[in-house]
């Protein structure tokens, strides 16, 4: 296969894989963020002390992590139906992708928070701040590193996912790799896709970790 | 100002029950600068926290500014909590704000709008002398400006109350003097009521009015400086006052308020005794100097001696003779009920008090 061949594949797949990994992203931010809010102040001592749904919510998270995302996947083909309306394609994959990811980042999310001392918490609440101020104004804006931080791994780990969406023809740099690079022996092409997925990773770790650190310097 | 009674809390921590607080009753007059002193474990804190109620009394009610917290639902107590300023030993800053926006904080909480909240950060920043420092983040700030800020903060809802838990145990000598200037420059000139907690003796000496010593929840004694110093078997005056372990048959020589009366030589001069001084503190608290003085007083006149010591009003304390075994370093209490002495030995022997 000549490097001419090769760009269009690559240039699709590419594009394919971020448009999966932007839209589940975003997804998994939705969900897992107010998840992982509820897992800190749920629990005991928390804002809002809860401890059966600080239960309920730990259990969920933990079976949406202990799921392997190849399960997962065909697991929920039919929510895929329901919500995007097929269940093929790369659309498709940003369901289980979603689902995937948001137990993971909750969890993220809930370390971060954690992290905020109980002292300025406190604090807050001396001052006559309700649980919703001191969510908003309080936990996550001190929290903000930590989440970019968790947010960072969070990406790297869709990309990773992501090329397992082959299986649900949602295609990208995965999928792309396993079919002409292993079915069809280009290895060359393999290598080359390799290499994007690397230099992807590279990229999106560097940009979080300097705005993580550029965050908590103050 | 301050009204706390029947005050009770007990944790309960994997079963087994602490009781941090075991019945604390405690007036704080408007305008005081009211310490509070005890060993750690004693439950300052929690008493503390029980006053703008971040935790719920067992039992028991607070009132702060005539209103009986314990009494509030959940909104009106966060309304009430607004007139409560409190600054806390390790500064509790948002370290995501800049100083103006920790000292704008609270305003955002009671819903001032955008123009009156910068007009009066700028004022409050004034006020503890951070100005320059508005747009920095607290990372960039020393411990004594940290503390600084807090105290702006703690009094944008313009609280009538301040809390202080050890707010100046982070900071070092001279930074601590400063912050204690700048607490007694506001309770003077806003009249504002300070309930504190310090382990620091130099601190109740620099700006206290009154002074309540805790024990295991419980408060051993409580008053105004002056009156506790000259009352027997004082915990504070011993605190205040360091003095070498009491032999049997020292006496303690307590004064308040007389440091430059001659006593000493008029007894020597009066009655047929001799007077060695085994150890003696003189200093400035709230205001006025008192002064504690062992000595060994030997002769034939000695009860007449010491009768007319108390005559002259002084307080005039006899380390019991009949010690059992463990060091005197501890008096008994005038009732004569044993307890545990400064050092944590039990004094057996009975006290002898002369007034
Ligand atoms: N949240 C809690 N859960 C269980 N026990 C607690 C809790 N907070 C305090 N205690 C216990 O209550 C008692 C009083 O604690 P408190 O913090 O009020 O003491 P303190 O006088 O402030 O001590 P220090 O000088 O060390 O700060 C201690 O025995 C402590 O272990
Ligand atoms: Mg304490």
């Amino acid at each position: 296969m000549t490097w001419d061949e090769m760009g269009p594949l690559l240039w699709e797949s590419t594009g394919q894989t971020a448009l999966m990994v932007v839209w589940s992203t975003l997804f998994t931010v939705l969900l897992g963020l107010p998840l992982g809010v509820a897992l800190v102040v749920t629990d005991r001592g928390g804002l809002l002390p809860s401890p059966l749904l600080n239960r309920v919510l730990g259990l969920i998270v933990n079976v949406g992590r202990s799921l392997p995302f190849i399960v997962l996947m065909i697991a929920v083909i039919p929510l895929t139906r329901l919500i995007v309306g097929t269940t093929i394609g790369t659309f498709a994959a940003v369901v289980p992708l979603t689902l995937g990811a948001a137990p993971f980042f909750a969890r993220l999310v809930e370390t971060a928070l954690r992290e905020v001392g109980r002292d300025t918490v406190q604090a807050a609440q001396a001052m006559g701040a309700g649980r919703w101020t001191i969510i908003g104004k309080v936990l996550l804006p001190e929290a903000r590193s930590g989440l970019v931080a968790g947010l960072t791994v969070t990406v790297v780990a869709l990309i990773s996912y992501s090329a397992m969406a082959g299986v649900i023809g949602g295609g990208g740099l995965g999928d792309l790799a396993i079919r002409y690079g292993y079915q069809r022996f280009e290895t060359t092409l393999m290598v080359v896709t390799v290499i994007v997925l690397i230099v992807i990773v590279q990229l999106v770790q560097t940009l979080g970790d300097a705005i993580a650190r550029r965050l908590a310097r103050h | 100002m301050i009204d706390v009674s029947g005050l009770r809390k007990v944790y309960r921590d994997r079963g087994r029950e602490v009781v941090a607080l075991d019945g604390v009753d405690l007036h704080v007059s408007e305008g005081e600068i009211f310490g509070v002193l005890g060993q750690s474990g004693a439950g300052k804190s929690t008493l503390l926290r029980c006053v703008n109620l971040l935790e719920r009394p067992t039992a028991g009610t607070v009132s702060v500014a005539g209103r009986e917290l314990t009494a509030l639902g959940e909104a009106d107590l966060r309304r009430a909590r607004q007139g409560i300023g409190m600054i806390h030993q390790h500064f509790a800053l948002l370290s995501s704000r800049t100083v103006a926006g920790n000292v704008a904080f609270p305003l955002e909480v009671m819903g001032v709008g955008r123009a009156e909240r910068s007009r009066r950060v700028a004022e409050l920043l004034e006020l503890v002398g951070l100005a320059d420092k508005a747009g920095a983040y607290p990372g960039q700030l020393s411990g004594g400006q940290k503390q600084r800020v807090g105290i702006a903060r703690a009094l944008a809802g313009n609280p009538s109350v301040l809390l202080s838990d050890e707010a100046t145990s982070a900071l070092d000598p001279g930074t601590t003097q400063s912050i204690l200037a700048l607490l007694k420059n506001l309770n003077r000139e806003l009249g504002l009521t300070i309930l504190l907690i310090t382990h620091e003796m130099h601190v109740v000496k620099g700006i206290c009015d009154s002074v309540a010593v805790m024990r295991d929840g419980l408060i051993e004694e409580s008053g105004g400086i002056a009156e506790l110093i000259a009352r027997p078997g004082s915990r504070l005056a011993a605190e205040l006052f360091p003095l070498p372990a009491p032999e049997p048959g020292n006496v303690t020589i307590t004064f308040t308020g007389r440091a430059d009366e001659p006593v000493v030589s008029e007894v020597v001069r009066k009655f047929d005794v001799d007077v060695s001084i085994l150890g003696g503190a003189l200093e400035e608290v709230a205001g006025v100097s008192a002064g504690r003085l062992r000595v060994r007083l030997t002769g034939d006149e000695r009860a007449a001696a010491l009768s007319y010591l108390a005559e002259r009003g002084l307080l005039v304390e006899e380390a019991p003779v009949s010690v059992r075994g463990e060091r005197a370093d501890a008096y008994n209490r005038a009732d004569g009920n044993s307890r545990t002495g400064g050092n944590g030995t039990s004094v057996t022997g009975p006290a002898k008090e002369t007034r």
